[in-house]
């Protein structure tokens, strides 16, 4: 697979990269504690035979062969075994946050490098971080970026992560240079040039960084984005800001004239605007791309990250901004991404990405921490370092408050004070701005390693301290928590209402405003991108309201499965009336379950009732049943799809066939048989039982035929179900054939709480389209509703109460005259409820 | 009704921005809107709300457009709809939309929240009964979804009623079988939407400027 070949590659070069010095010389290996004693024995074998050989060795070590892809993965371990070992104890980092554990664990690992070898083998080097560890990071926080919540305060996030940045680079250089000029910091060769390249480099907030230790303290959403959104721009606004200054450091002072000044203000523009566009490039080719990989599902995931990675590889080849580039296609393609993509490819998507972000911010920050191991670079200058810690905070709350106050007037809500604080407070620095300082050329910068071992305490200092350091502030700020909890699907509603509420009031009182704005560009997007970019299929499900729906339906229906499989079957199907609602019903034994059948049945006789008479217009409990089974109609195919999914599960792994290119595995014919025959069997053995009932098997048969029928025309599903139909008819045929079998029964009992619920009548259209009481009251109400329809709502009564006797008797083994009196009983209740108003009643 | 002259002065902008705290400049705006939707009458029909070109393809329109006849929206205790609405009306039911000041206390806050809720409440519940039951939730939800089309008049009133349930547990806990949830009172929807933000997100940002002339 590309990506994992990514990985390889990507890996390899971070470690021949950061070895590239030492592997200059053969002596290398005796380096690696490793490899001293077999250097001398090997050094033949590494040139592939170049030695002369006497006699066929049978074994040889190579480990010159394979050193640098051994040590890549061999880091990649340690750096994850690292963060494993700082997992394990929840209580550490609650209160010290990961990413500052993972630094102290990096300089114990440098510590004992250094031990070994005194000299500092692994460092984190420029290419390495910029071409294959930060573009996955990025990636993934471009992928899972909330688009509309970075759009609404796209405004604010501009401000912060280009002025922001701007000024923070400007006044640190400036006052470092000042204070050198006044003597603060001794002798030290640095132009004001260079103490603004300094600055710059330092300006930026680090995503990583920031992800790291936000991502724990659980602030409220717009603070969240607004320092996450700044951090990721502002990157690109440094790398600019660094290349402009650098450049004109190489020209050197006298040379910079206005020309040149303006040629760096224009550059920054294209730079940020043309990695941009970039990256919106290829977010469209990406989502053309997953338009048209139906056939090859499995390598469907990897075209996300060669795209992401191509991005950002193509701004880099056009010196436009890398970073940016990459964010703005995983931001631009998720949507149509997700949605053209198979529902299993979405998902390893998203796990791939977390795995390979996650992975590479640990070792960002162990390479961060073992970078410091270093003697050389250790410079130590009191004033500079000191004065650079203390100016990048106090700039960076002044930037943050005087630019809040401004934008602050053009909010809609204004970002209060805690949160000013909290942002300010936020403002961490990380690789990036190491690995800047890093690139640093020692040629022109004589004071280089001031300025890496400089950036390397601000790091530690922002993120070991202020990382430590900010959930106590969080706490003690009262700041906004985000809410935990998920959307109700009534705030889903509400949430949709007022986005039309707020463009109709707009348009009323002829305004433009952002509502405006959205609406003309959902439009746009409805009809010409979704057009261009989504699969026709794709696009349907593109509500969000319905999507919530969607999701409520499944976890119904797994809930149901979960709940059955506790019970050892899902016999519970069978009771097709008694739609319980399991949650607060469960558990409770036989006989306690008889008061739910007369619930089941009292709405059964509500529901008759309401064809008869004008029922109560109001939810109550009993209707929960009958809703969840109105909902259920547009989805049952999901929960076939489902519950044959769990029940097919157990057989799965007794056929394990290999397939690069398929995972699908149960298309064989005879399992298929197999679970048929059990299922008859099974099925039959509960005919038995019924025998004392009434329903003659045939009923159910024609009735599931005709289901099937129905169901077929309008299920999304067709090919799904054209195989189980046929069962179902020959399943109709052997019903009656093979009584003779019933003794077989109990055997296969045993082990049969598989039952395929395809087969079973449970999830009948007919019955869900008996419309609940207050909604065939509406419908009676209204008056529109044409005969035939009302005839389908009576329609199905008699053969459905048919139907339910036996099953329910083979479910529960109650008798029938339970069923009987039930309703009876249940009908002396329900006189005492309301009488049913007139229409329209209550309203 | 038309309680304003065809060209008031400063004086009566004065009343109407205490009244409704929009600032004058704003008023001034939202008058010369309200003229052009009018044509230069003093009074706004339904009709001239229904001709205005962007609203046409608003699913919910007609639930706003009724907002801004129904008198529950002018003061607390009026009832009944009318059928034209003068500037100040208009204008009053534009407050609702007003973000709230930046310095305001928590009570102030919480008054605000109740009132834009109660602009909310209202629109669903047509009746003024005090309760949004559920024909009246399934149908606004209806018109909600009938732009989409992916979505079937089943399934919205499928959604309604999922909502609807889920508000059931959620305000009444556990109800016994025979209990019946008659429908959302205000109380319930205050609680429902507690976490919601409402005084941020029910907020338009009425300009100074005059951008009438861009917009149709």
């Amino acid at each position: 697979m590309a990506v994992t070949r990514r990985l390889a590659l990507l890996l390899c070069l971070l470690m021949l990269a950061s070895r590239s010095p030492s592997l200059a010389s053969t002596s290398a290996p005796e380096n690696m504690s490793t490899g001293d004693e077999h250097s001398s024995t090997d050094q033949g074998e590494t040139g592939h035979g170049k030695a002369p050989i006497t006699t066929l060795p049978i074994v040889t070590w190579k480990w010159q062969h394979v050193s640098i892809p051994y040590l890549v993965a061999l880091w990649i371990l340690v750096s994850w075994l690292c963060k494993l070992v700082i997992e394990a104890n929840h209580h550490v980092t609650n209160v010290i946050p990961e990413s500052a554990l993972l630094i102290c664990f990096g300089f114990l690992l440098g510590g004992m490098i250094w031990g070994a070898d005194h000299v500092q083998t692994f460092s984190l080097t420029p290419t390495v971080f910029f071409f294959y560890l930060l573009p996955q990071a990025i990636l993934d926080a471009g992928y899972s970026m909330p688009n509309k919540l970075f759009f609404t305060n796209m405004g604010g996030i501009l401000v912060y992560a280009v002025i922001g940045t701007c000024w923070n680079a400007a006044t640190l250089g400036l006052s470092l240079w000042g204070c050198h000029q006044g003597g603060a910091m001794g002798d030290l060769d640095i132009g004001l040039l260079q103490y603004l390249l300094f600055g710059s480099l330092m300006a930026a907030v680090d995503p990583v960084a920031v992800i790291a230790v936000f991502e724990q303290v659980h602030v409220n959403e717009v603070l969240f984005i607004m320092v996450f959104g700044e951090s990721l721009l502002n990157d690109g606004v440094t790398v600019v800001l660094f290349n402009v200054f650098d450049a004109f450091v190489s020209l050197g002072g006298s040379k910079i004239n206005a020309a040149e000044i303006i040629k760096g203000i224009v550059s920054f523009f294209v730079v940020a605007f043309g990695g941009s566009l970039v990256g919106f490039v290829f977010g469209l080719l990406l989502s053309l791309l997953t338009r048209c990989t139906k056939n090859i599902r499995i390598i469907e995931p990897g075209f996300i990250f060669v795209m992401g990675y191509l991005a950002y590889l193509t701004a880099e080849m056009l010196s436009l901004s890398a970073i940016l580039s990459i964010m703005f296609c995983a931001m631009c393609c998720q949507k149509y991404v997700n949605a053209n993509m198979d529902e299993n490819s979405v998902n390893t998507v998203r796990y791939a990405l977390k795995v390979f972000a996650n992975g590479s911010e640990t070792i960002i920050f162990v390479f961060l921490g073992i970078s410091a191991i270093d003697k050389v670079i250790w410079v130590w200058n009191t004033g500079f370092i000191l004065l650079t810690l203390l100016f990048i905070l106090v700039y960076r709350f002044i930037g943050v408050f005087l630019l809040t106050w401004i934008l602050n007037k053009y909010r809609l809500v204004p970002i209060d004070l805690v949160d000013q604080v909290i942002m300010s407070y936020g403002g961490l620095r990380g690789a990036v701005a190491y690995a800047l300082a890093a690139m640093l050329d020692e040629n022109k910068i004589k004071e280089k390693n001031l300025m890496v071992c400089t950036t390397l305490i601000v790091v530690y200092f922002t993120v070991i301290f202020q990382g430590i350091t900010m959930k106590p502030l969080v706490k003690w700020l009262k700041v906004k928590r985000a809410a935990m909890s998920e959307m109700t699907l009534l705030e889903r509603v509400q949430n949709t209402m007022f986005n039309h509420i707020l463009v109709a009031v707009e348009d009323i009182s002829g305004q433009i405003g952002h509502n405006y704005m959205r609406e003309k560009w959902k439009k746009f997007e409805e009809n010409w991108m979704s057009w261009l970019l989504l699969k026709p299929s794709a696009r349907k499900n593109q509500d969000q309201i319905f999507s919530v729906f969607h999701q409520l339906n499944l976890k119904d229906a797994a809930s149901y499965v979960v709940e059955g499989e506790r019970r050892g079957s899902l016999e519970f199907i069978r009771n097709e009336g008694a739609f319980v609602d399991f949650k607060k019903k469960f558990g409770e034994d036989f006989y306690d379950m008889m008061p739910d059948i007369m619930v089941d049945t009292s709405d059964e006789q509500d529901r008759m009732s309401a064809t008869r008479r004008d029922p109560v217009p109001s939810v109550s409990l009993e209707m929960y049943e009958q809703t969840m089974q109105a909902m259920r109609e547009p989805e049952d195919v999901n929960t076939h799809y489902l519950l044959q999914q769990h029940l097919y599960k157990s057989r799965k792994q007794h056929r394990h066939r290999f397939s690069r290119s398929h995972f699908d595995i149960n298309k064989d014919e005879r399992e298929v048989q197999e679970i048929f025959q059990r299922t008859m069997r099974s099925r039959l053995e509960s005919f038995k039982s019924a025998k004392m009932g009434m329903a003659p098997p045939k009923t159910i048969s024609k009735h599931t035929k005709k289901d099937q029928q129905q169901k077929v025309p309008n299920g999304k599903n067709k090919s799904y179900y054209s195989g189980d139909e046929d069962f179902e008819f020959s399943e109709g045929d052997s019903a009656s054939g093979y009584d003779g079998n019933i003794p077989m029964r109990v055997s296969y009992r045993a082990g049969a709480g598989i039952e395929n619920p395809a087969f079973m009548p449970d999830l009948d259209p007919q019955s869900s389209l008996q419309i609940p009481p207050w909604l065939a009251e509406a419908e009676l109400d209204s008056g529109t509703v044409a005969p035939s329809q009302l005839a389908q709502v009576r329609l199905p009564w008699p053969s459905n109460l048919h139907r339910l006797a036996p099953l329910r008797i083979s479910g529960r083994s109650t008798d029938s005259f339970t069923l009987a009196d039930a309703p009876a009983a249940q009908q002396d209740d329900k006189e005492e409820l309301p009488p049913p108003p007139p229409p329209p009643p209550h309203l | 009704m038309g309680a304003l002259q065809s060209s008031p002065g400063h004086p009566e902008y004065i009343d109407l921005s205490e009244k409704t705290g929009f600032s004058i400049e704003q008023i001034g705006v939202l008058h010369k809107r309200f003229k052009q939707l009018s044509h230069n009458e003093e009074s706004l029909r339904r009709e001239q709300f229904e001709e205005i070109p962007d609203l046409a393809c608003n699913p919910i329109r007609a639930q706003i457009i009724e907002a801004f006849f129904d008198k529950r929206n002018y003061h607390q205790n009026g009832e009944g709809t009318v059928n034209e609405i003068g500037f100040e009306e208009f204008l009053v039911v534009m407050s609702h939309f007003r973000p709230p000041s930046l310095h305001i206390t928590e009570e102030q806050l919480e008054k605000v929240r109740r009132e834009k809720l109660r602009f909310l409440f209202n629109m669903h519940d047509t009746d003024n009964d005090g309760t949004i039951t559920l024909e009246e939730y399934r149908h606004v939800v209806e018109e909600l979804l009938s732009r989409s089309g992916a979505l079937g008049k089943e399934t919205a009133k499928s959604i309604a009623d999922a909502a609807m349930l889920e508000v059931a547990s959620i305000s009444m806990g556990h109800m016994e079988p025979d209990e019946f949830y008659e429908g959302i009172t205000f109380e319930h929807f205050l609680k429902l939407l507690d976490g919601f933000e409402i005084e941020s997100k029910m907020s338009v940002r009425f300009l100074n400027m005059d951008t009438i002339t861009l917009c149709k």
